[in-house]
């Protein structure tokens, strides 16, 4: 009895050092989104997907908790000078086994800690044996233990098809991280990479996408392939590629490889030593910020990246949002009558959301909206006033010149006593509630 | 003329039948345990009608767009001061009129009801990230929480399709009731016996499953090292996760 329970202990000490390890080793990739999925808990097994994802935990960097993000292995056969797992750096090394990994993940899951798994993991020996020991986990989970929840993997660029198509068909989300924005310099950084083999797994992912969402239209029992679809990560501030370069690349995932989601990742200097690498005393926060903000103005407000940064402008104001930046170098087109203008219009709006810009559309119907109710309504009144007009705010306000308007924006903002690095990072969570899935108590 | 009622929503409802009906207009609205006294105001107790609040909901849900269909129940759920009232005057705006007025955010009251139901759901989509479950000896996944409305019986048919396969309770503890799954179906419980604090949940270290401390270490040791000391941002962490909800969760306080 005694043997068995020391035996325990000294176990769970164990697989508590990989872990911390491991955990370590995978905060710096920045996705943690559980959205996209809804599979179902079908008979009696474990778990379920919801379309929104749950977060379920905050850490004191102000980023969720939805999914178990840790690597199966922080050794790694390649030596590429941003990531913090190479080869060459003396740091402590450990490999969590497939048991193991789905030990913690239905334990954690069972106590509603997560959403689910999200596995990553330095190249152990070959692409091919590291990629099939992280489908084994999921193929583990999903067969031996009748697990539902949400399964996010990485897959290896070099491993072989088969391995990728199979391990689709156990998870809900697939993602290759790009990194390096431009090929010449993801060469220089990472020597034994290059973009063909990143662009070729996702391609292959992308097509069984398509081809399986067609199987579906026809057969309802066809098996998901990657059902909330690919993601990838781009490290920022690492190598000298202007925002305009990096936002291009993005509408192009977005467009040609159907990515679900483009995470931007401001490079911390963990390798201080290597002389190829830029010497930053702090991550360039504020940039990553401007560069979601540009992929929010892409995905959710229909801007294109030629309207964001262009050839005079291929980097972004720092000092204000991209939207702001938009309407002062285009404020030919402003003031905009909110109780007469079109909804792509109102988005454009500085001040203004998706959820405001839907409840003046709705509002409107019932009669003229003043800078009052535009207030209520959730309007941003202090920034919104200069772009637009209602009948009610004084004419002067629009005949400044944008250059002044610019910096009196500015100051009545450092007067509020906001930081730009307050508001950092809260976009990394999801609009979360939603009716819909609560349940109809009545 | 001040109407009270006996504090539920079929009796909220019996009150609005009972204006349409005897054509009121009352001044103000109040649950019995809320109401204190009025000096110079006929106050009048409206009896619940289980047939009226029937006849009033079926008709008011006709008048909602179907999303929105449950909006008077989530803001009346909040239990604010004077939500009867917007509550009224959002009835009678719905009934004369032919489209849904629920838009209209404009109007003071139906964007104070609005407010008051999403503060409700956003209540009960905090139950369902921040619940914590402990496993006792006897096999049960035990939560206690303490949510700001009474939002436990909005959350059951999430924890019912997510965790089929194991019982699990999870004890109102504020409201003191609970409801217990046991794999087939979810009752409500009332317990008497406590085995654990009922102010933070925590289950009695004896009844506790072997195991269980271990399981909670482990969380607690993993969100510390996936967090970037680099980059700490507390205010943005009590924005998401208001401090109102540590005192339960492990990561907070086992170390």
């Amino acid at each position: 009895m005694c043997g068995v329970l020391i035996e325990l202990v000294i176990m769970n000490e164990r697989v508590q050092n990989k872990l911390n390890i491991l955990a370590d080793s995978a905060k710096y990739d920045v996705s943690c989104s559980s959205s996209g999925s809804s599979r179902k808990n079908e008979g009696k097994g474990i778990g379920n997907a919801l379309n929104c994802g749950i977060c379920h935990s905050f850490t004191a960097d102000g980023r969720c908790v939805s999914l178990l993000k840790v690597l199966m292995s922080n050794n790694c056969i390649y030596d590429c000078a941003y990531c913090i797992n190479r080869r060459t750096n003396d740091r402590p090394r450990a490999t969590l086994t497939p048991d193991e990994l789905v030990d913690i993940t239905i334990g954690f899951y069972r106590r509603n800690y997560i959403e689910g798994l999200f596995l990553s993991s330095g190249v152990i020996k070959n692409p091919d044996y590291t990629m099939e020991r992280m489908m084994l986990v999921a193929k583990k989970l999903r067969t031996e233990q009748r697990y539902n929840g949400y399964i996010h993997l990485k897959a290896i660029p070099g491993a072989s098809p088969d391995l990728i198509n199979e391990a689709g068909l156990y998870a809900d989300r697939m993602s290759v991280n790009i990194e390096i924005p431009t090929n010449p310099e993801l060469k220089r950084l990472a020597p034994e990479k290059n973009h063909e083999g990143i662009i070729l797994p996702m391609g292959l992912i992308k097509e069984g996408i398509v081809q399986n969402s067609e199987e579906r239209k026809k057969y309802r029992n066809v098996r998901a392939f990657v059902p909330a679809g690919q993601s990838t990560q781009l490290i920022v501030g690492a190598s000298p590629e202007t925002d305009q370069q990096i936002l291009s690349l993005a509408t192009n995932l977005y467009n040609e490889q159907k990515l679900k989601r483009v995470y931007y990742s401001g490079y911390l200097p963990v390798n201080e030593y290597d002389n190829r690498l830029p010497a930053l005393k702090t991550p360039p926060l504020v940039r990553e910020n401007r560069l979601y903000q540009s992929d929010w103005l892409m995905r959710f407000y229909k801007f294109s990246a030629s309207e964001i940064v262009s050839a005079e402008h291929p980097f972004l104001d720092l000092e204000v949002d991209p939207k702001l930046a938009y309407a002062l170098r285009n404020y030919h087109l402003y003031p905009v009558d909110v109780n007469t203008a079109d909804y792509e219009m109102i988005l454009r709006i500085p001040g203004i959301g998706v959820q405001s810009a839907q409840r003046i559309i709705q509002a409107r119907r019932f009669g003229r909206l003043t800078s009052n109710h535009l207030k209520k309504i959730g309007v941003v009144m202090k920034r919104a006033q200069y772009f637009i007009v209602n009948n009610q705010l004084p004419p002067a306000i629009h005949d400044l010149a944008p250059e002044r308007l610019k910096r009196q924006i500015l100051l009545s903002d450092s007067q509020k006593r906001t930081k730009v690095s307050e508001t950092q990072l809260s976009l990394f969570s999801f609009p979360s509630t939603s009716n819909t899935l609560i349940e109809k108590s009545r | 003329m001040i109407l009270i009622y006996d504090g539920t929503f079929e009796g909220f409802l019996s009150v609005v039948f009972d204006c349409y009906a005897h054509k009121l207009d009352p001044m103000d609205i109040f649950a019995e345990d809320k109401f204190q006294s009025a000096l110079f105001c006929e106050v009048v107790h409206v009896a619940t009608n289980v047939e009226h609040s029937r006849r009033v909901w079926a008709g008011w849900q006709k008048k909602l767009s179907r999303e929105l269909n449950q909006l008077p129940f989530l803001a009346y759920l909040s239990g604010e001061s004077g939500i009867e009232m917007f509550l009224l005057h959002f009835a009678r705006l719905s009934f004369a009129s032919p489209v849904p007025v629920e838009g209209n955010y404009a109007d003071e009251k139906i964007l104070a009801v609005r407010k008051a139901s999403r503060r409700v759901t956003q209540e009960a989509m905090r139950m369902i990230e921040f619940v914590r479950f402990q496993l006792t000896k006897d096999g049960i996944y035990f939560s206690g929480i303490r949510p700001s409305y009474d939002v436990l019986p909005m959350i059951l048919k999430h924890f019912k399709s997510r965790f089929a396969d194991q019982q699990w309770l999870i004890y109102d503890m504020k409201r003191d009731y609970g409801f217990y799954y046991n794999q087939r179906t979810v009752d409500e419980v009332k317990l008497m016996d406590k085995m654990f604090n009922v102010s933070d949940s925590k289950v009695r270290t004896d009844m506790l499953e072997e195991g269980e401390v271990d399981y909670q270490r482990l969380w607690s040791n993993y969100c510390r090292n996936i967090t970037i000391m680099e980059r700490v941002n507390l205010k943005c962490q009590k924005n998401h996760m208001p401090r109102r909800y540590w005192k339960f969760l492990p990561e907070k306080n086992v170390q």
